[in-house]
């Protein structure tokens, strides 16, 4: 049954949240065996109009039509009993638990009671559309790239009508994404509709045959995205004003800043990384950019140079003539030091704190405490300067991080750390999930830093974004650095292979450790 | 019609102030319908429970005696409570204190001078913080689960307390009685009103919640204990110390608890007993935990819980019912509080009855509801009702 052949139709959906009008009469046609776009900012209302579909979230207006019916959606249980699938940018699996397990968690109890044979249908399932998985595997000894193939793989032991993808791409390398490519592309000449949620313009082009723009929670446009540009779609996604591409000058760095020599970790965690060998050196004013699919000691590494975790050869890390290794987070900071996490909400910020108090998390050094005593008046105006300059959306500092959307919150991370005008700053992830109108801002925040002389280490999954402001590059793969060249001087396949294990040399380095190269 | 909890999108700051009061109510009601059952006229028993024990001064005054101990222990629980750490053992520590503070008041029987009081109070407070540095050690050291060791920490101390009060620190004159001696005029807490028990100790309780609210909301430190409790990732990035801070709380806590338990044998009983605590290291538990590890809000709570005690000994002098009642009551509170606080985090909403996943050919209303989160899918515990 269809309602003019569309499978779903969304008909003036809204929704209200406290001071801000996350959907507004937003409608939306969806066809079976097509693949469609949803673009947008971060706060564009994206993800509630897909939690709307996915039965998370309640509209407070419109209507759903399923198949030509007219239903309310009360809960994610009763859409994916309609066949509505949803794999989510943070991916909700038990890592003490197999893969199997994992999968008959989210099923009904009748489809999950016979686990031999769900455990084929996995096997099945999974090599059908070409992501292998081993049904009995502990899923902490997957790759994130697997990972998602099991929140896939999820969707589609049970009959999958509309698959949902909240972008699914930032945790791959660029041939994990080809393989996932193919994949959508053949469930869709099944006949399964599929969204794809995501920033990424040039995956959106390649893939995708219909886009919607949202921007403030309105359709503020529809396209092909095969006959559109990516800067024509960027220009949708955030209106005619804000520049959507720079080009930042390289420039060649000054003395060795901070250097790190023969660093080896071994790991507790028997998920970790261990760390070999590991030899950088970060000039003054320049920035280096360490490329890496997750996994593969960025992790480590972040908090061997944060203080997270100590060293015990003092002399591994130094900055620029003292020893850091065996330095707390916090002496470091006194010497010059900022760290933008990995994680925001639950390491850069606390989630139940208010953004005055999560600005004194690490502002402290700033003149925010004398003699022991908190200052409320500079915690407030040092605040009031992050919010004010990195443009954070915030009704008051008294608002918890938590309510904060994950863009926003990343803007008020980045500012803490940058307004602290570090000597040397550690960036994990800078623009992660970041509107572009933002990631801008903040490219253009750490350029200026560099320019003043700063020394800048960044760690990304983003190649595009390391391209555009890194002077340097280099890549990470299971614990070990591939060689560092200066930006110009080498390529996106390069970098690629090197995130791969194939380092200059030509040897391909354990490449079966982690499945990063193997689903190439 | 169906009653459905689902998560708040942002917590309640309201039900937050609101849920003790939610609390006290339920207790009442419940403990209303706890006297029916036993015959009694529930509004006479309430009146006998709750009214009866302060209508004067001398109940007034006993009420600050019997919140002195509570609210010193339960002000330095907040603290360790919220740096998370669970210390259960201010009961233990308390008994520490009482036991230490004792022992050198009877070294010091024959001693007189102004400054043979602050020192049997100080070797009280440094025996209250030496027990609790043990799960302290334990906890950052070994990483033991502070819950545990607390609790049998607990048992230990009264064992030690009972060995003592048989043994070494018996009263020589005293027939045999589980006694010690009496103290001395020179180690006593002064009175603070002529004619009644209240004692410089309840002084030192009001100064314990201003320091540690000031501790808390205004000091570097107290932050970082806020942040530990929170978030220990967090902490652990900005560089806060979780070992130092796991130690300053227990430290501070045991040493506001020994303070308390010297407080009891140098104020209201004047020598060493079996009996210094009828449980008021647990009782504080409650108290923290309803007074939302606020310092003032504590204060409050500790006034309450001691109305609590009085209470139960006042229905059992007047109308003949079990001492239990205090027990009763305390835990009726504690579990109304706690139940009463998910509605912080959560809301119920009523829906129709309707089968999750039905297609219901409706159009969908504008709802009632304004927030919703866009975190979690909802819905975390849904009941059915008829």
């Amino acid at each position: 049954m269809s309602d003019n052949g569309y499978r779903l139709r969304l008909i003036g959906i809204s929704k209200q949240y406290p001071g801000c009008l996350a959907n507004d009469a937003v409608s939306l046609n969806i066809k079976a065996g097509t693949i469609y776009a949803l673009l947008g900012e971060n706060g564009a209302g994206k993800s509630t109009l897909m939690k709307v579909i996915y039965g998370a979230v309640k509209p407070d207006a419109g209507e759903i039509v399923w198949e030509g019916k007219r239903l309310t959606i009360d809960s994610p249980a009763a859409a994916r009993g309609l066949g509505i699938g949803m794999v989510f940018q943070h991916f909700s699996l038990f890592e003490t638990l197999t893969v199997l397990e994992n999968i008959a968690l989210g099923l009904e109890p009748e489809a999950s009671a016979d686990l031999p044979a769900l455990a084929r249908r996995i096997e099945e399932v999974s090599k059908k559309y070409g992501m292998p998985l081993e049904p009995h595997r502990p899923v902490h000894s997957l790759s994130t790239g697997e990972r998602q193939r099991v929140e896939i793989v999820r969707c589609l032991v049970q009959d999958i009508k509309l698959l949902i993808l909240d972008e699914p791409t930032s945790v791959l390398t660029p041939q994990e994404v080809d393989t996932l490519f193919t994949t959508l592309r053949q469930l869709a000449a099944e006949g399964t509709s599929i969204m794809f949620i995501s920033h990424k313009l040039k995956e959106v082009k390649a893939l995708c045959e219909f886009a919607t723009v949202l921007r403030g929670g309105r359709v503020s446009g529809s396209c092909r995205p095969k006959e559109e540009s990516t800067t024509s779609m960027a220009m949708m996604m955030v209106g005619d004003e804000t520049p959507v591409t720079h080009d930042y000058e390289k420039v060649i760095g000054g003395e060795d800043f901070l250097s790190v020599q023969a660093l080896n970790l071994a790991t507790d965690d028997p998920f970790g990384v261990a760390l070999n060998g590991i030899d950088l050196r970060v000039r003054k004013g320049e920035i280096l950019g360490i490329a890496g699919v997750a996994g593969n000691g960025q992790s480590e590494l972040l908090a061997a140079l944060s203080g997270e975790t100590l060293i015990d050869n003092a002399d591994a890390i130094r900055f620029p003539d003292v020893a850091l290794g065996k330095l707390l987070p916090h002496q470091r900071r006194e010497q010059g030091l900022a760290y933008v996490p990995e994680d925001r909400l639950g390491q850069g910020a606390v989630p139940d704190m208010s953004l005055w108090e999560n600005g004194l998390l690490t502002g402290f050094l700033q003149g925010l405490v004398k003699k022991g005593f908190l200052q409320p008046a500079a915690i407030q105006s040092f605040t009031d300067t992050i919010v004010s300059r990195f443009k954070v959306k915030c009704a008051s500092n008294d608002c918890s991080a938590k309510s904060l959307s994950g863009g926003n919150l990343q803007k008020f991370i980045i500012g803490r750390e940058v307004l602290q005008n570090p000597r040397c700053l550690i960036a994990a992830h800078p623009t992660w999930g970041v509107d572009i109108g933002a990631a801008i801002s903040i490219h253009k925040e750490l350029i200026a830093l560099r320019d003043q002389g700063c020394c800048i280490l960044i760690i990304s999954e983003d190649i595009d974004e390391l391209f555009a402001i890194s002077d340097r590059l280099g890549a990470l793969f299971d614990g070990q650095l591939s060689p560092i060249k200066n930006t110009t001087e080498t390529s996106i396949e390069e970098v690629g292979s090197w995130m791969a294990g194939v380092f200059e040399d030509g040897v391909e380095q354990s490449a079966d450790i982690t499945a990063g190269a193997s689903a190439a | 019609m169906k009653l459905k909890l689902e998560t708040r999108g942002q917590d309640s700051t309201l039900i937050a102030y609101l849920s003790p009061a939610i609390a006290a109510a339920l207790t009442l009601i419940c403990g209303s319908l706890l006297f029916m059952t036993l015959g009694v006229d529930p509004l006479q028993a309430l009146y006998t429970f709750f009214i009866m024990p302060v209508n004067n001064l001398d109940g007034l005054t006993e009420l600050g005696v019997k919140a002195t101990p509570i609210l010193l222990c339960a002000t330095g629980l907040a603290v360790c409570f919220r740096a998370n750490v669970w210390n259960i053992g201010a009961e233990g520590q308390l008994l520490m204190g009482a036991l230490i503070g004792s022992w050198c008041a009877l070294e010091l029987l024959d001693a007189e001078g102004i400054w043979v009081l602050p020192l049997v109070l100080l070797a009280g407070a440094a025996a209250g913080a030496a027990w609790a540095a043990l799960p302290a050690l334990l906890k950052t050291r070994f990483h033991t689960n502070e819950i545990l060791t607390t609790i049998m920490f607990n048992y230990i101390a009264l064992n030690i307390l009972l060995y003592a009060i048989h043994g070494p620190l018996k009263d020589p004159a005293g027939f045999n009685f589980p006694e010690s001696a009496l103290f001395s005029d020179w180690q006593l807490l002064p009175i603070l009103v002529d004619g009644t028990r209240l004692h410089l100790g309840a002084a030192f309780a009001l100064l314990a919640v201003v320091a540690t609210w000031t501790f808390l909301a205004k000091t570097f430190i107290g932050f970082q204990i806020s942040v530990l409790g929170r978030d220990a990732r967090s902490a652990h990035y900005a560089g806060f110390q979780q070992h130092k801070l796991t130690w300053l709380a227990l430290l501070l806590c045991g040493g506001l608890a020994g303070l308390a338990g010297v407080s009891e044998v140098t104020g209201p009983i004047g020598q060493l007993v079996p009996q210094v605590s009828p449980g008021y290291g647990y009782a504080a538990i409650i108290v923290a935990f309803l007074g939302r590890l606020h310092p003032v809000g504590i204060l409050f709570a500790s006034l309450l819980m001691a109305l609590l005690y009085m209470g139960g000994e006042m229905v059992q002098i007047e109308m003949g019912l079990p001492l239990a009642l205090t027990g009763l009551f305390q835990g009726m509170l504690l579990f109304f509080l706690l139940a009463s606080d998910v509605l912080i985090t959560h809301r119920v909403r009523v829906t129709r009855r309707a089968p999750a996943g039905s297609l219901e050919p409706i159009l969908m209303s504008p709802t009632q509801e304004h927030l919703l989160p866009d975190t979690q899918p909802s819905s975390a515990i849904s009941q059915e009702q008829n």
